[in-house]
């Protein structure tokens, strides 16, 4: 198995591991972790798909990537400041469809 | 004089002119009004420039910086991307007047809408004019993350509420989005649309990565039934933000499907089939929410919802006659706009007036305010598609397409979803006219606010008897 085929793998790995902690956790910021591990998975994936050809490795995904973490700290940045402004106003990191959920998601899974 | 501004980067100064004025009317917070609103004249400008160009030159392509694909970026205007660049400027144009207007009162909101909303310009005209998938997605989260913003001006709980779902669903759909990027440039080596259309050849390896695509752009234009995060943001938004995203927005996304739907024409029945049964779903489900509304800007945002699944009526009828179909699709996304920005901003008119916005405490507002209801009352005609509207030009085509392929099916939707529509406009009008019981505070509304949206409700209704010209713009961008 070549390592550029283990990192698409691990990019793809990833990828589901953050929809499923988006999908399933309560507290934003929780939610928020879960969007950057998706991003990692997704530019690993990148990465990891242009580098597959064999031969010198291609720069262009390598390009792509640092766009795209420049664009994934902003989202983070607009984010994590929402989540405070959420917290100051209700009381609570959490959307109020989630809010009976136990926050620390140890029993509302 | 006139060499001289025929000359100029237009294409370009349509995404910079937005952008040095967003940065401006940061730094400058106290003169953000005067600065937004003459950046907002330059920037429709800029986009009336790139309109005038297609219309002398034809299609136009620049290379920005002079690296040309598929390395550079390039900036490609089409028929298609200049009419979103047209919609966005009338109604950007539109909203702007309204919003210098009506944040007079709310003098700490004025300096953070007007950076936002110049941002926001900005994204969707280099959205339009962008040629590569990958650029696309950089426009798409700049119009994401600005859009997010926006609703969160609001301040109140709901609202953050509202806007922290909008940017977790929208940066879902942009991820999903990219590793549909990631695996066409596994596949054929390239973001550039041109060369993608000349390589792409079907099969898995192009269909795995459009399903993501298309189904993170789903999710971002709110299709039924991804729709669930867009009436809470739509709804709390303030007025001009809420005309702005559900104008603008959401037709962003639907272009970038439309665009990449053009770009590889995916063969097969199975997903236009799909589409247009979410879409008829989204047209039932959104009008019988609409209808069991209490408050009248939940309704309008429920509206949206029906709305949008008219465009996505055209891809199962672009079978046998794309032309028609697509037209008409377009032509609906164009005039949706106009209305439904038109309905926002008299909903915002209204809202400032009362003070509230429960629909059957209207308390006779058409004595106070008959400007903003005839606004209310013509965007509910475009939008239910009555003659001579823009709606109607989109729906007839959409009808007489599904007639023509005997898609009886189709047509019998699309009217029952006319007359649904109408009958949650009249709902509104109905109260209009009707005294309420209790007694309610009155304020006084800027002229300039009822005027805009008056002006941009027959633009909605104009927008029917322009037809004739604007759809030729069309040819050679529709498969």
């Amino acid at each position: 198995m070549s390592s550029a085929l283990l990192y698409a793998g691990a990019g793809m790995g990833l990828l589901l591991v953050g929809v499923w902690a988006l999908v399933l956790r309560a507290h934003l910021l929780r939610k928020v972790l879960a969007i950057n591990v998706m991003g990692s998975g997704a530019f690993l994936l990148l990465v990891g798909a242009g580098a597959m050809g064999g031969g010198p490795v291609d720069p262009v995904p390598q390009a792509m990537v640092i766009t795209g973490i420049v664009v994934s700290i902003s989202a983070t940045a607009l984010a994590l400041a929402l989540v405070l402004r959420i917290a100051y106003a209700t009381g609570k990191a959490a959307l109020p469809e989630d809010r009976e959920r136990d926050l620390m998601d140890r029993e509302g899974r | 004089m006139s060499t001289w501004l025929a000359a100029l980067p237009w294409m370009v100064l349509a995404i910079a002119i937005p952008l040095l004025g967003a940065l401006a009317a940061f730094v400058q917070p106290r003169r953000a009004q005067v600065i937004g609103l003459s950046f907002s004249f330059l920037t429709a400008g800029a986009a009336v420039g790139v309109v005038l160009d297609f219309i002398t030159l034809g299609p136009q392509q620049h290379a920005v910086g002079g690296w040309g694909a598929p390395l550079g970026i390039d900036l490609v205007a089409d028929g298609l991307s200049i009419l979103m660049l047209g919609m966005s400027a009338v109604v950007g144009v539109a909203v702007s007047i309204y919003a210098r207007a009506y944040f007079v009162p709310y003098p700490d909101k004025a300096p953070r809408f007007w950076p936002l909303w110049l941002f926001l310009w900005a994204a969707l005209n280099a959205l339009f004019q962008s040629a590569d998938v990958f650029n696309l997605y950089v426009t798409l989260e700049l119009m994401g993350l600005s859009a997010v913003a926006l609703v969160a001006l609001t301040g109140s709980g709901p609202a953050l509420w509202g806007a922290m779902r909008y940017l977790l669903v929208s940066l879902l759909g942009s991820l999903a989005y990219l590793v549909g990027v990631a695996l066409l440039y596994h596949a054929y080596g390239t973001v550039d649309l041109t060369l993608l259309a000349e390589r792409a050849d079907g099969g898995l390896q192009l269909a795995v990565p459009l399903g993501a695509m298309i189904a993170g752009l789903l999710l971002k234009t709110g299709l039924f039934p991804f729709h669930v995060w867009l009436p809470p943001a739509h709804g709390s938004a303030r007025a001009p933000v809420s005309a702005l995203l559900s104008g603008l927005v959401v037709k962003a996304s639907f272009y970038l499907v439309l665009r990449l739907w053009f770009t590889f024409v995916p063969e097969g029945e199975g997903l236009p089939l799909l589409l247009g049964c979410l879409g008829a779903a989204a047209i039932f489900w959104g009008s019988i929410q609409a209808l069991r509304q209490k408050r009248l800007k939940l309704l309008v945002a429920y509206s949206t919802v029906a709305q949008l699944g008219y465009l996505f009526i055209a891809f199962p009828l672009a079978g046998l006659e794309p032309q028609m179909a697509w037209s008409g699709s377009i032509y609906l996304a164009l005039s949706h706009a106009f209305a439904k920005g038109a309905m926002f901003l008299a909903a915002g008119a209204i809202m400032t007036q009362g003070g509230h916005d429960e629909i059957d405490e209207l308390d006779l507002v058409v004595d106070r305010m008959p400007l903003t209801l005839a606004a209310f009352a013509l965007a509910g005609i475009s939008l239910a598609g009555l003659p001579p509207s823009g709606g109607f030009v989109g729906k007839w085509l959409l009808l007489e397409s599904a007639m023509a392929q005997g898609k009886g099916i189709w047509a019998a939707i699309i009217i029952v979803g006319g007359l649904l529509t109408a009958t949650y406009v009249f709902r509104v009008l109905g109260f209009a006219f009707t005294r309420s019981e209790h007694h309610h505070e009155r304020h006084e509304v800027p002229a300039a606010m009822e005027w805009t949206a008056l002006l941009l409700a027959l633009g909605a209704v104009l927008l029917g008897f322009v037809a004739p010209w604007a759809l030729p713009l069309l040819d050679g961008v529709l498969p």
